[in-house]
């Protein structure tokens, strides 16, 4: 492995980030639509237990959506690079598949970071609750394992995918669902049996509860931040080696 | 000491056999041709000597290392300048060279050396801070050949450098390839189906074919092999004289591309004459008449009986060509 093959792949996907300038605002605006518009719209009919407004706790789900969302499509450069013939120069390269995948995983892992932050202080702006000092470093701890996850999942899949235009239809088929099941815009101690044992196999669930613990919001976490962490850390795990198993297979 | 030893290569695809047994030794600071049509195999020697794709068969030694055992070994010691555009258009010419130097595990120090020398050797200087997307595909060509210097490599691989590129360009290119074998003493291996280029550039060429070695000398010594000049007639039916001509004195050898007639011939300011008479004794007429010495084109002829741009790829290169400017 080497560390300055992690790092040059990784500023290279700072810099391609910083200049496209218009990727970040539509990035962030699909989840803001949600929180301004279904925020407002459903939280006017809205009763949680505990009272909690519910802005406050649709924002956690959102920023969820967005590391979520954001992580796993950055698996799209590896199709731009295979695309424009630049993936050869990076497996001829004399470096290992595997810091090529981690450089990756970092670069999309800190973009998404970013991503969920501007939501967050977007969030805030619009009056939503916003964590203490402590609960903002677990608020990025949870932001990061669910990142590393889900791009190492968008990784592996855009290892096994030529087409550009087939990427965000295979990752939105797979999001979907995750995103839907995972309690961020319903709470699921109020919904039926088989939605929650859904939701319980489901990773996005503990990275959506583990956001709410550390921002504070009334109720929650269900499940207890440690389980929330060590769930996610599994899964990430996982999705690293399935990552970098399938990187070591790719041909450019 | 050789730079590049060859044993038995051989590369399949379903059933297809694009490399066969090349076995093939090119000696340390040689600048070595191989010269063959589209689809001849060249692009997939070249990708197993690089280690990126795995030979069905055989091995070989790159830099005295074995493609099998030791491919990271072999990576760090060569240079690839890839047919097909291999930048990244969203960094700047500079970033893409720094992005290499760093890849190869160069210091801060000796990647800012380095970028200046060659970006001063291709001559990007003025262009090295704008994106790589505004370049013209001459400037890329440069940018790429620039990257493959970047790391010092012993080897570099060149697979069809000046592929759709204008003539002056091609010069340039030439110039530069030639610098690169002459002052940094960088062994060549480069790819072409222009034979001017192979003959003008290289000390050694092969010529290959269906994925085999067909011919391997000097470029002189394998001209030399015809013995003679070409001439070439312009007729119609060039294949009904082709059976009047295989019988005669004149001609040593004939063949038939297109519409003309190749012929050839020793002291071609007498025979042209009879040639000519020939033909008008069997009614015929030619439209037009060239005398010419022979190129790497007649050798190749003469191995395979066809041209080199007569067939194969001829699509392929325009569909490549046509993706190469719209990705401008």
């Amino acid at each position: 492995m080497s560390a300055q093959a992690i790092y040059v792949l990784w500023l290279r996907d700072m810099k391609w980030f910083l200049r496209a300038k218009a990727r970040i605002i539509s990035m962030i605006m699909m989840p803001f639509l949600w929180l301004a518009i279904i925020g407002m719209g459903l939280g006017a009919v809205t009763t949680l237990p505990g009272d909690e407004p519910y802005i406050n706790f649709l924002t956690p789900g959102i920023v969820g959506m967005a590391i979520l969302f954001g992580a796993t499509m950055s698996g799209i450069s590896v199709l731009w690079d295979k695309q424009f013939g630049f993936m050869k120069e990076i497996l001829v390269a004399p470096v290992s598949r595997i810091s090529i995948m981690l450089g990756k995983v970092f670069g999309g892992t800190t973009t998404s970071i970013i991503q969920g932050l501007l939501l967050l202080l977007v969030a805030g702006l619009i009056g939503a609750k916003m964590p203490g000092f402590a609960g903002f470093f677990l608020v990025l701890l949870f932001m990061t394992i669910l990142a590393i996850g889900f791009v190492s999942l968008g990784l592996a899949i855009a290892s096994r995918i030529e087409d550009p235009i087939a990427f965000p239809l295979v990752v939105n088929f797979l999001i979907m669902p995750l995103f839907f099941t995972s309690g961020a815009i319903f709470p699921l101690s109020t919904a039926p049996g088989w939605l929650k044992s859904i939701a319980h196999i489901n990773p996005v669930t503990y990275g959506v509860d583990g956001l709410r613990g550390a921002i504070g919001v009334s109720g929650y976490p269900e499940f207890p931040l440690w389980l929330d962490f060590a769930v996610l850390a599994i899964f990430s795990l996982a999705m690293i080696l399935l990552g970098a198993y399938l990187f070591k297979k790719m041909k450019a | 000491m050789q730079a590049i030893v060859t044993d038995g290569l051989t590369r399949k695809f379903n059933g297809l056999t694009a490399v066969d047994h090349v076995t093939l030794q090119i000696k340390k600071g040689e600048l070595f041709g191989l010269l063959g049509p589209n689809g001849a195999g060249k692009t997939t020697f070249i990708h197993m000597l690089c280690t990126i794709l795995p030979p069905t068969e055989g091995t070989a030694k790159v830099a005295g290392f074995d493609i099998h055992q030791n491919p990271d070994s072999v990576r760090a010691a060569i240079g690839i300048v890839f047919q097909d555009p291999s930048l990244d258009n969203r960094l700047t010419g500079r970033e893409n060279l720094d992005f290499h130097g760093r890849v190869y595990g160069m210091s801060k120090i000796q990647r800012e050396k380095r970028i200046g020398e060659i970006l001063k050797l291709v001559e990007l200087e003025k262009r090295a801070n704008t994106l790589v997307q505004t370049y013209s595909s001459g400037m890329r060509r440069r940018l790429e050949i620039a990257r493959g210097l970047m790391h010092h490599p012993k080897i570099m691989f060149l697979d069809e450098p000046t592929l759709g590129l204008d003539p002056q360009t091609r010069r340039k290119i030439w110039e530069y390839i030639q610098m690169l074998n002459k002052q940094e003493g960088t062994t060549i291996l480069l790819t072409t189906h222009y034979m001017d280029e192979a003959e003008y550039l290289c000390d050694r060429v092969g010529i290959i074919d269906y994925g085999k070695i067909i011919a391997l000398d000097e470029p002189e010594k394998l001209k030399d092999q015809l013995e003679g000049d070409i001439v070439s007639l312009e007729v119609p039916q060039p294949r009904k004289y082709a059976e009047v001509f295989r019988g005669s004195k004149y001609v040593k050898e004939v063949k038939v591309v297109g519409d003309y007639l190749h012929l050839t011939v020793t002291g071609a300011e007498k025979t042209i004459p009879k040639l000519m008479q020939i033909i008008a004794r069997h009614n015929g007429k030619v439209r037009s008449v060239g005398l010419r010495s022979p190129t790497l084109e007649d050798v190749f002829i003469r191995y395979t009986g066809r041209g080199i741009r007569e067939e194969g790829g001829g699509v392929k290169e325009e569909m490549r060509l046509w993706a190469k400017a719209s990705s401008r």
